[in-house]
């Protein structure tokens, strides 16, 4: 059999027609958006053309979407352009505890520099319960960003509720839709949003472009300095290729959502459901139901999640793991933390995350393949003893 | 290689040796904690003071599991004084490398091994290893 890739949430590859898309970019239409020639109007008529199919795809006006370089550049505009500019006003932002390291550490760095950061705890779901956001909310809030739906345990937000609690008090609200754009419906209007981070590689485009949601009127800050690009709002010189591939990505990905929700969906009860009956002490990470389609999380009791992705690995299987020994540091990753796990349980953890691409076979061959390794490893576990 | 792991690494790796359990063993080495994610237990046999047999059980990485292996692979008919000339560092050049991140790896089978010495002595001679401490709370403060 083939490598197998169920690592979807890390990276997607670009699709053909993405590729197809760019390549004119490169070579023949390689002028600046800037220029006022027909090499630059073509670029600019290019990026235009991209900008409309991004709103679309979550309801939001052209003018609305700013291209950046990827999904951590999104959310540290959207963090730092906010509080900059809005200061005079207050200097409380609001996070959660389950955030991506984009959201987190930016937030870190503002409480470096003046501002108040409150970090909301999650349920054993990993869900922001609405009540802790009301209470926590001062007329010194000026911004809260929680995520749309995590990208290591899937959990989706109850975000429209959230935002209504912000938007009763004018305080802006941002969500980082990195995993869920391509996997959920995205209205920026019935999530009730200002900002909405995205990135082109979590769904066909390619790597090194993602695009920030700026409601009209949103006061900013520009994030890049240098330049009238992007009305201002980022300097440099505009990423074309990686603007078109994008665009193009995004209107693939929406052509058929909810059949694709559908099919992942079926794939993902399947492994979930096999996994926890076939191999005993394992828990699913996550909410049961409100989870991406694509994502299955789990944690293996009295084993160590590096060895199991290197065992899989042999087998040319991809996954990935909240293990400390996966992420270089020496704890295991926040997020399983936060949702009350041991240091021992989150250690162990499995995350497979589904794609366009991922067949049945693959399920399946996973589903055959994984209970051995899991015998093997604990086997050789001194902290595991078979019940008699 | 995945992980940045040598080769010598992965074959250990995928093919553990001395994995298990003796029993009654002569000295018993226990280091690590479930909280940072490595745990080694280590059994020796000695006899005329040759460690005749060694053992071991790991929770842990690619690396723990390799390490491990080759320190009991190392160790055996070896001599207690040969014994504790092991240090992490040979542990390390025996398989060829270890990625930086992973050195704490090293140092857990080395202090394994010395762990299950200091336990055969205690049980032998009434007095362990001179100065020895494990390292396991250095490296995860």
């Amino acid at each position: 059999m083939d490598r197998i890739y169920l690592d979807y949430a890390a990276t997607t590859p670009a699709l053909p027609e993405v590729i197809a898309g760019m390549l004119p970019y490169f070579k023949d239409n390689y002028g600046n958006p800037s220029s006022i020639h027909s090499f630059g109007q073509e670029a600019k008529a290019a990026i235009d053309s991209s900008r409309e199919k991004i709103a679309k795809s979550i309801g939001a006006k052209a003018e609305e979407i700013v291209f950046t370089s990827g999904g951590t550049e999104s959310d540290n505009f959207a963090l730092e352009g906010v509080a900059f500019k809005n200061q005079e006003k207050g200097n409380h932002i609001i996070v959660s505890k389950i955030e991506h390291h984009a959201v987190l550490e930016c937030a870190e760095f503002l409480g470096k520099h003046g501002f108040e950061v409150t970090t909301l705890p999650v349920d054993r779901f990993g869900v922001v319960n609405p009540e802790d956001l009301k209470k926590v909310l001062t007329d010194k809030t000026i911004l809260v960003s929680i995520m749309h739906a995590n990208n290591e345990i899937g959990t989706i937000q109850p975000i429209a509720e959230l935002s209504k609690i912000a938007k009763e008090k004018g305080i802006y609200f941002h969500t980082d839709a990195v995993q869920s754009f391509g996997h959920l419906p995205i209205n920026v209007d019935k999530l009730g949003i200002d900002l909405l981070s995205l990135s082109g590689h979590k769904f066909y485009g390619p790597k090194g472009i993602g695009a920030l949601y700026i409601k009209k009127g949103t006061r900013m800050v520009p994030f890049l300095h240098g330049g009238g690009q992007e009305r201002n709002r980022r300097a440099s010189t505009e990423n074309v290729p990686g603007i078109v591939g994008m665009g193009i990505a995004s209107e693939i990905v929406h052509l058929n959502l909810t059949d694709e929700i559908n099919r992942e969906t079926v794939l993902r009860d399947k492994l979930i459901n096999a996994i926890l009956k076939n191999i005993p002490d394992t828990i699913l990470n996550g909410h049961p139901t409100e989870r991406l389609p694509n994502n299955a999380n789990f944690s293996i009791k009295y084993i160590e999640g590096e060895s199991i992705l290197l065992n899989l690995d042999m087998l040319g299987i991809a996954g990935s793991s909240g293990s400390a020994c996966t992420s270089g540091s020496l704890d295991p990753s926040h997020v399983l933390l936060s949702i009350g796990l041991p240091h021992e349980i989150a250690h162990g953890s499995l995350r497979l995350t589904l794609g366009r691409f991922t067949e049945e076979k693959e399920i399946d061959y996973v589903i055959e393949n994984l209970p051995p390794i899991v015998e093997k490893l604990r086997a050789m576990s001194p902290i595991y003893k078979k019940e008699s | 290689m995945p992980g940045n792991y040598s080769e010598k690494v992965m074959e250990h790796f995928k093919n553990p040796r001395n994995v298990g359990e003796i029993p009654n063993p002569d000295g018993t080495g226990h280091v690590g904690n479930p909280v940072c994610g490595d745990i080694m237990e280590m059994y020796i046999k000695v006899k005329d003071n040759v460690i005749v047999d060694a053992k071991f059980k790991t929770f842990g990485c690619g690396a723990a599991i390799a390490t491990s292996s080759m320190v009991t692979e190392l160790v055996k008919g070896k001599t207690i004084d040969e014994a504790l000339k092991i240090s992490n560092q040979t542990v390390i050049d025996a398989l060829d490398g270890l990625p930086p991140v992973k050195r704490h790896c090293s140092v857990l089978a080395e202090d394994a091994l010395k762990s299950a010495i200091d336990d055969y002595l205690k049980k032998s001679t009434g007095q362990g290893l001179p100065g020895f401490k494990p390292h396991t709370e250095e490296h995860h403060g």
